[in-house]
Parts: structure tokens; sequence; C-alpha cells
């Protein structure tokens, strides 16, 4: 095939859209449905790893599409930030559609046509938003995200999950309508732009006091980034499937957040903006807290994943800190994070749906001796915890690592104080989990049914995000050497 | 001063009893005779407009040289024929209402609605 | 031919209603209307790309020359307006045949068609004249055979609700005659045109005042400004359905066009903005109504109650942009004229289906309705979402303006406001979602098919259109902006 670059850039967010129809067309028979999906998402990934090459080559792929209103575009051009976002999520979509047709077979849910037709548009939008080439391309797919993701959350149709979308829903669109539009269109207001720019948009002159008033709203506005108080969200919307949960509450939503917020800091405010506003460091403490509660909060939840959902909001709260931080350890930390957290939290995720599949258990106090009779999913689950906490041998080392050098460099002593409080909290609320299932004695009331491993296609894609945590630790440099091109773009990359 | 212009002073006095009697009736049909007057109280008030103090009717006739502005006049003519539609329509309605409702009581009318609720 | 559009565009649908009562049968009757309505729209796209092409076009009617003549105007306002008008005319009543089968007599079918052709009269006759006589008169057509179509309504409150509405139409009307004649007395000419070179002299009367006020309030009991809107509710949730989404999309946006229309080229603008303090009432009562109104749509059990109370609101937005001042508030009012039409007329549409199928709507009787009518839910889910003002959606290109200016102004709290307004249309689209998704179907009403096509292709066509025109917003923000520009004296 001798597809453009550029066509490629477009097909990858077309295509998925195009596979909603193929989706629903399908619908009735679901091996040649789920059949669709993954071809999708295998051309997908092909794409986006040509594009890689091709970013490595250093190509500059842009594409325009039409103008939105006046002087704004539809536009999308590969830069290395957007390249990580974009290579995590296809290469996850491609494993969390392995799981899911492993997950929800044996769990029997009602409606996977519609499941599997809006998870492709999300996965679209996500495209979408790690491509966008300005701020509006990446506000309009941010709210195609939020509202194609709806009917996941709200999948079972219960009482409980129209809570849970109800929260969800409210509070994502409500800070995107109110503070993040309003700052998009200060923004555009103050700069005259909304492109992508290295080292900003607002010039040397602007008013400091306004632009760290925009700061504000945007963070506030980027719900999806889970910032204190709008967190809420992310444990309501754990009512959705495990494969929801997994891919877009560890992985693409709230990534979709930070990456907005990673991107906002670097290529709106630039880091020397950034750095002399009057707000940035309020937020770093907001952030700060952010980390420190949430984990609190997770030490005290029994239901699995209720904990690993506030831990997210936690390890959200690093690439906050990084991306605030404004100083380019803290930025490459940031978006090294963005990687590792997803796989290490992905696997979580995939081991509390193999649980729950197999053993029907989704308290962690009826886990202790679950390791004896799932071995394979609780060692996925340790690996996978130490990615998080951020010892090797996994991944979430290195991006730590950077974190903490960037709070060094910037003599922010009180948030190095939190990162390394929150580590072990960390330790505290994950490590005991797969640590009873192994050591503590079996149950005694789960004596007859026997328990075996979750289905072999949920099975597969979890070893992989595992074996993916360790991989990125003991072969970090693709990943390392995209998040330092993140502040080198040269200017010409972005000439219209 | 108040002599000369009592032609506007009547205009102003019969709007405000029409005005009044359409939001202080219950009653569908004074309401209705209030829009009359307070209708016909515009009508007074084009025709005074048209007024040219000794002008006579707008015919050419040898010696006269002033005449009335005919135009407010023809204007005002539309506007009663429209004013006659808008009646008509109202008491159609109110014809209407006394037959389901059994009552032209505005009072009457809201409670039975609330009944039905 | 082509010279006499102006006028062809009033006339035809204007002599069309009478001769309808020849053709007797209903489905010819409708076939009728349909040409005439779709013809109307074909006239107004021609004179749209006329007046685009080579400026605004002035149509002497009967050959006498203005000012002592009619005058017919059609500048890039009147024109877009018109083809907002005659376009949502035509889709809704494509489903008009289907829609009054069940909620009106069949013997009164011809004369629903009569009316409703002169109610399109009218509202087209105000936006063509250039003659302020004349804008009373095609007022008082369009308001009268709206009071009649409303009281075709099944329910007995029909009737009342008219009747309401007469009254106080008909108070809001007077007022503007009163303010017709005082301009007269004062100037002696009721041509637009030379209206606004001679007001200027006598801008500081007292006269010219009062007939500024009188005029000002009789404008906006017509278009239903919060606090002047308490006819509108009942009379939307009464009317037949058809009725509901034809008006809700024109009739107020007509008395908004007036309401510009009057301000900027008849009393102009130095006068319209300092005699009374027009900004600042106007931005206080728009916002008032946004919140009054959509907090009143909340907590309402009728989904056609909430639509009508959700339609105070947006006219609320659309007094904000207007007392912005500037063209691009202007622009956003504009352009949320041309984007709510579309939505409310899709929204109404669609509930006409669903009130075709379960002949209620009464919110407790979605239940279930996601399942059972998917695509006339959906249709409602994306006219919400755009009321809403989701991106893609048409919703958001006004909302987007609509900030932009209010931040132009340095009016930040305003900004802020306007879009918690926002906020509450979530709440109350998100109550028939709920509700129509997530509920089980009530066991009384059975199985419930989804309409027919003769409903699901025009309610679609306008939810099309709401997307169309977020994505491609290139028609109506070129017409938006021209026409506020002209309005404000800047040179495009």
């Amino acid at each position: 095939m001798s597809l453009s670059l550029e066509s490629m850039l477009q097909l990858c967010i077309i295509l998925p859209l195009l596979t909603t129809a193929g989706i629903v067309a399908t619908g009735r028979h679901p091996n040649l449905r789920e059949g669709v999906t993954i071809t999708a998402s295998l051309v997908i990934l092909y794409f986006v790893i040509n594009l890689y090459n091709g970013l490595n080559q250093g190509e500059s792929i842009s594409v325009q599409w039409w103008q939105l209103l006046p002087g704004l575009q539809l536009s999308f051009t590969i830069e290395p930030l957007g390249m990580i976002f974009a290579l995590i999520a296809s290469f996850l979509w491609l494993i969390t559609t392995v799981y899911s047709i492993g997950y929800m077979r044996s769990h029997k849910e009602k409606n996977q046509t519609r499941f599997y037709a809006f998870f492709a548009i999300a996965i679209g939008s996500v495209m979408g938003i790690a491509f966008a080439g300005n701020l509006f391309t990446l506000f309009i797919f941010y709210e195609v995200l939020t509202l194609s993701t709806y009917p996941l959350v709200t999948h079972a149709g219960t009482e409980k999950a129209k809570k849970g979308g109800r929260i969800y829903l409210g509070i994502l669109l409500s800070t995107s309508i109110v503070f993040f539009l309003l700052a998009i269109v200060s923004t555009w207001f103050v700069a005259g732009t909304l492109d992508f720019k290295p080292g900003g948009v607002f010039g040397p002159m602007v008013n400091t006091a306004v632009a760290g008033v925009i700061l504000v709203l945007f963070i506030f506005g980027i719900g999806k980034a889970a910032i204190m108080p709008f967190h809420r969200w992310l444990p309501a919307a754990m009512v959705a499937p495990t494969p929801v949960s997994a891919l877009l509450h560890a992985v693409a939503v709230v990534k979709a957040g930070v990456f907005t917020v990673l991107k906002v800091c670097v290529f709106i405010f630039g880091i020397d903006l950034l750095r002399i506003l009057p707000t940035t460091q309020a937020l770093l403490y907001l952030a700060g807290a952010t980390v420190l509660i949430a984990s609190l909060v997770a030490m005290r939840q029994d239901n699995l994943k209720a904990r690993l959902a506030y831990s997210t909001v936690s390890q959200l709260g690093y690439v906050t800190i990084g991306a605030l931080l404004a100083s380019s350890s803290g930025v490459i930390g940031s978006s090294m994070h963005i990687a590792m957290h997803a796989f290490g939290k992905i696997t979580l995720f995939f081991c509390a749906g193999a649980i729950l599949v197999a053993a029907h258990k989704s308290k962690i106090s009826e886990m202790r001796g679950l390791g004896r009779q799932m071995p394979i999913t609780m060692a996925a689950f340790f690996i996978a915890s130490l990615s998080i906490i951020g010892v090797p041998p996994a991944g979430g080392t290195w991006s730590k690592w950077f974190l903490l050098v960037g709070t060094l460099e910037t003599q922010q002593w009180i948030l190095m104080a939190v990162l390394m409080i929150s580590s072990l909290l960390n330790i505290a609320y994950l490590l005991p989990i797969p640590f009873h299932a192994f050591f503590s004695g079996k149950q005694p009331s789960s004596g007859s049914v026997a328990i075996k491993e979750a289905p072999l296609p949920s099975l597969i894609a979890l070893c992989t995000t595992t074996v993916a945590c360790v991989f990125l630790f003991v072969y970090p440099q693709p990943l390392y050497e995209l998040a330092t091109a993140i502040l080198e773009i040269p200017e010409i990359a972005h000439g219209k | 001063m108040i002599l000369g212009l009592y032609n506007y002073w009547i205009v102003i006095v019969l709007m405000m009893i029409g005005f009044y009697i359409m939001i202080a009736h219950g009653n569908l049909i004074k309401k209705i005779i209030g829009l009359n007057i307070f209708q016909t109280s515009v009508f007074i008030f084009y025709i005074t407009i048209g007024k040219v103090d000794g002008g006579t009717a707008p015919i050419l006739a040898d010696g006269i040289t002033r005449y009335s502005n005919p135009l407010p006049h023809v204007l005002i003519l539309t506007a009663i024929v429209v004013g006659i539609a808008t009646t008509a329509l109202a008491l159609a309605l109110a014809v209407r209402i006394k037959e389901v409702y059994g009552s032209v009581e505005e009072s009457e009318i809201q409670e039975k609605d609330n009944q039905k609720c | 031919m082509l010279a006499h559009l102006p006028i062809l565009q009033v006339i035809v649908p204007l002599l069309a209603a009478p001769f309808c009562l020849i053709l007797r049968r209903a489905l010819l009757v409708w076939l009728f209307a349909l040409i005439v309505s779709g013809s109307a729209f074909l006239i107004s796209i021609t004179l749209l790309q006329q007046v685009l092409a080579s400026g605004t076009i002035s149509y002497d009617l009967g050959g006498w020359s203005p000012p002592w003549g009619i005058e017919y105007r059609i500048d890039k306002l009147s024109a877009y307006l018109l083809l907002i008008i005659s376009a949502i005319s035509t889709v809704v009543l494509l489903a008009a045949r289907i829609s009054i089968q069940k909620e009106i007599p069949a013997d009164r079918h011809t004369l629903f068609y009569i009316l409703y052709l002169l109610s399109l009269a009218g509202m087209l006759g105000i936006i063509a004249t250039g003659d302020i006589f004349n804008v009373f008169v095609f007022l008082e057509i369009s308001s009268l055979s709206a009071y009649s179509l409303i009281a075709l309504g099944k329910d007995r409150r029909a009737l009342w609700a008219s009747y309401q509405y007469l009254i106080m139409g008909t108070i809001g009307a007077t007022f503007i005659l009163i303010s017709i004649g005082l301009m007269y007395q004062m100037t002696g000419t009721l041509n637009m045109e030379d209206l606004s070179r001679r007001l200027p002299e006598v801008a500081q009367t007292r006269t010219l005042f009062a007939a500024f006020a009188f005029f000002i309030v009789g404008v906006c009991l017509k278009l239903a400004m919060f606090p002047l809107h308490l006819w509108l509710p009942n009379a939307y949730s009464y009317a037949p359905s058809i009725v509901t989404a034809f008006l809700a999309a024109t009739a107020t946006k007509v008395a908004i066009y007036l309401l510009i229309r009057f301000t900027f080229s008849v009393f102009g603008i130095s006068f319209s903005f300092t005699a009374l303090p027009l900004q600042t009432i106007f931005l206080l009562l728009g916002l008032l109504g946004i919140f009054v109104a959509s907090t009143a749509a909340i907590y309402q059990e009728n989904v056609k109650h909430l639509f009508a109370y959700s339609s105070i609101a947006q006219i609320g937005y659309m007094i904000v942009g207007y007392s912005i001042g500037t063209t691009t508030g202007l622009m956003a009012t504009l352009l949320h004229l041309f984007n709510h039409a579309l939505m409310k007329s899709a929204l109404f549409l669609a509930l006409g289906a669903v009130i075709y199928r379960i002949g209620s709507a009464q919110l407790s009787a979605f239940q279930g309705l996601g399942r059972q009518m998917p695509f006339t839910m959906a249709a409602i889910v994306v006219g919400g979402l755009s009321l809403i003002g989701v991106p893609l959606t048409v919703g958001f290109v006004s909302k987007w303006y609509l900030i932009l200016a209010t931040i132009e102004n340095g009016w930040w709290p305003v900004a802020v406001l306007i879009l918690l307004g926002s906020l509450l249309a979530i709440v109350y689209v998100w109550r028939i979602v709920e509700t129509a998704y997530f509920k089980e179907p009530a066991a009384s009403i059975g199985q419930v098919k989804e309409a027919p096509l003769a409903f699901l292709v025009p309610v679609w066509v306008l939810v099309a259109a709401n997307i169309y025109f977020g994505i491609d917003t290139r028609l109506s923000i070129q017409v938006a902006q021209a026409a506020s520009q002209s309005l404000f004296g800047v040179a495009p």
C-alpha cells in the first residue's frame, strides 16, 4: 500500500468512524463484528507506526481540513507528544478489543454491538485529540469523546449506571463548557490564534494576570485531568464494564485530559511564560493535594475498581504537576508517565476484570488466597503495581525519576516530598492485594466452586500489557527520545 | 393648551380605560370590549393626526388651499378592518370556550383546567 | 420575472391560501401548500443570491416610487430571514399531512393549510416590506392566523391559550401601531429608508421617545421576551404539533427581526442605544430570562412545555447578543436566530412524531422510547445536544460568537453567566434522555412502533441541517456577518 503519510493521518481519525458503521452492519454476527473491530485496530496501529517512522525521519506531517468558523480550522499535525499518545491508544485499543471479547462473552453482556460501536467512535476521537493541530480541533474531539463514552459508562442501563453516568457527563460537560470553552475563547481573543506553537502563542507582551486566569480556567476546564475538586466523575464512571474502565478510564479519557493539560502548558503558554504566571504555584499545590488526598482515599476503598480509580486520580496529578513545573525534566517525566501509567493501570484493570469474570469477586477483602487459583492474573497485578509505584523492574521507574528531577530543578521541595510520600502510599494500597492473594490462607467460604483463570483472550491481553510494563523499563529509549523531542520541535514544522 | 389638544386627551383616557378593562376583568367578553375600546382610541389618534387646522376634505375645488391629510384616514381604515377581524376571532374563541368549558369567566376556566391536571 | 421576486415572495402564499378552498381534497391541498411553500423557498434562495451578488434590492410596488409608493426592500438581513422562514416552513409542511390526521378533525384540514399559508405569507411580508404600516398589516395577518392555528389544538386548553395569546398579541400589535402613528406624525412618512433620514432631525422630541417606548414594549410582547413571555408556554404546548414546530421556529424570530430592523434601520443605532438605557435593561432581562426560563424548563412534566420554556431561554440568548451592541454581538444573535430555528423545529417535529405514536407529550410517557422509537429519540438527543451547544452542532457556533462578543466587550461575568445558563440546558435535556433510555416502557402503553417515514424524513432533514450547519458554517456566518456589518454601517 502506498498511502501518503497525510492520508494515513486522516484515516486514523476517519477509519474508526467507518468501523462503527461496519460494526453496526455486522451486529447480528458476533464473530464477524469482532473481526471488523480487530481488523480496524490492526490497520490503525499499522498507520500509527508508519506515522511514527515518518516522524523519526524528520518529516513534518500535517493536514488541514475545512474551516469550521472563520480562522478556526480543523487541522492535524503530528508532533512527538501526540505521537506518544496515539501509539499508546492505538496499541491498547487492539489489546483491549482482544480482552473485551473474552470479557463480554463470558460475562454475557447485553447490547454488545452498541458497546463496540461507541468504543470505536471514542478511539476515533482520541486519535483526533492526539493529532489535533490546534486547540479548537482538540476541543471538538474532546467533547465528542465525552459524549461517545457516555453510553459506554452507562452500558448496564441500571439505576446505578444512570447515576454514575449523570455525574460523569455532568462534571465533564460542565467543566468543559463553562471553563474550558471560556478559556479557549479568551485565548482566541487575547492571542488571536489557537494553533499549537512551540513556545506558546501569547507572545512576550501578554498581561500575566490575564494569562494566569486563563491558565486556571484551563486546568479546571479540562475535567478529564481529574484535578480536585472535579475528580468525582472518575470513580463514578467505574460502573462501566471493565474493558471500558480499562481503556477509557485508565488510558483514553483520563490521558486525553492530562495530554490536553500538557499540550496547553507546552504549546499554548510555553514553559517560559508558565514559569512566571502568578497562578502556577497555587495550581501546583492543588495538583499536589490531589495526589495525596486521592492516595489516602484509595487506601480506604474496598472495591478494587474504586481503589484503582482513586489511584488513577492520584497518578493523573503527577502528570499535571510535571506539566506545571515548567521545566524540561518535568515535561519529559509527564509525557513518559502518560505512557507508563497507561500500561500499568490498564493491566491492573484487566486483572480486576479477570477476577470479576472468573471468580465473581469485586471486593478486595474477598481476594485473599486468590493467587493460588489465578496465579497468572495475580502475578501480572504485582508487576503492574510495581510500575505504578515506580520501582524496578517496571517502566514507571523512569517517569517518576524524571518528575523528581523536575522538582529538584525547580526547587519545589514541597512537591518533591509529595511525590515521595505518594509513592509510599502507593505501596500501601496496591501491594497488599497481591501479597494477600499469594500468602494469606484460603478463605473458608469459597470452598465448593472451583475458580479458574480468566478466558484465554483476556489472559493474553493482560500478559501483553504486563510484558510491556517490563519492556518499557528495559528499553525506554524510543519513548525517551520522543519525550525529549517535545521541547525541541523546530519552528518550521508548524509552518503553514 | 389642554382644550386645544382635547382629542389627544380623549385618546389617552380611552386607551387607559380599555387597557384597564383588559387587565382587570375576568370575563372574556368584557376583555374583548376592553380590547375594542383600546383599539378605538388608536383609531381616533390616527384620525386626529390627519386633521389640519382649517383644512377640508382633500377634494380639489376652487378657493380651497388647505386640505386635511387623507393618508392617516386611509391607514386607519385598514386598521379598523384588522380590528374587526381580531374581534371576530376573539368572539369566536369565546363561543368555543363557552361550549367546552361552560363558562366565560377566567377564574372558572382556570379552575376547571386545574381540576383536570 | 426575476425583478418581481420581492413581491412574489409574499404574494404567492397569500394568494394561494384562498385557492386551497377550491381544491377541497386534503391530499391535494397538502401537495399544493407544499408546492407553494417550496416555491417561496426557491424564491428566497434566489433573492439571497441576488442580494449577496449585487446588494440591496428595492422594489416599487405598483411602480410608485418611494417614499410615496410602498417599497419592498430586501437587504442581507431580510434575505437571510426569508430563507430561514421559508425553508423551515417547507420542511415542516412535509410532515404536516400525517401529523394532523391524528390531531385535527378531517373537515378542518383544508382550513389548516389555508391558515398555515396565511401565517407564512404574513411573516414573509413583515420581512420583505420596507414600509412600516405594511409591517403592521402583515403582523396582524400572521398573528391572526397563528391564533386560529393554535386554537385548532385537540386539547380544550388550546382555546384558552389561543385566547390569551390573542389578547397579549393584539396589545403588542396595537402598541406597535401607536408607535407607527407617532412616527408618522413627526415625519410624515412611512417608508423605512425615508424615516431613517428624517427621524434624526426630531430625535430629541418627547413624541419620538414615546414612539420608541411603545415600539419596544410592543415588539417585546411579540417576541416573548422575559417577563412578557406568559402567553408562550401554553400556546406552544396545546397547539397541534405541526403548528408548534412551525411557530416556535419562525414567529419569535420574525419579532426579533422587527426589533433589529426598527432599532437599527429606522430609529438608527445612535438613537436606539442612547434614548433609553436599552442595553442595560435588555442585558438584565435577557440573562434573567435565560435563568428563570431554563430553571422552569427543568421542572416541567410535559415535554412540549419543557421545550417551550427552553425557547424563552433561547430568546434570552438572542436578547443578550443584541444588547451587547457590537457587530459580533449582533452577529451572534443572527446566528442564533438561524440555529435556534433549526433546533426547535427539529425538536418539536420529533415531538410531533412521538405524539403521533403515543398520543402524549408527558415526560412519563417517554419511558423506554429510546428502544421503541430509536430514530425519533436519536433526533431529539441530537437536537438537545445542539440546544446545549455541543461542538459540531449549530448550537455551538452561536454560543462561540456570543461568548466572543461578551469577551470582546470585556464583560467577563456575562460570559460566565451565559455558560452557566447552558448548563441548565444539559439538565433538562438529560431528563428526557434518562427517561427515554433508562426506564423500562410503561406496561399500559404496550408496543410502540417507530414513527412513520413521513415524519422521520423531515425530522432527520432538520437534524442533518443541525449538524451540517454546525460543521460547514460558511453560509450562516457569511450572511450573518455581512448583515450585521451592514446594519452597523461598517464596510465589509
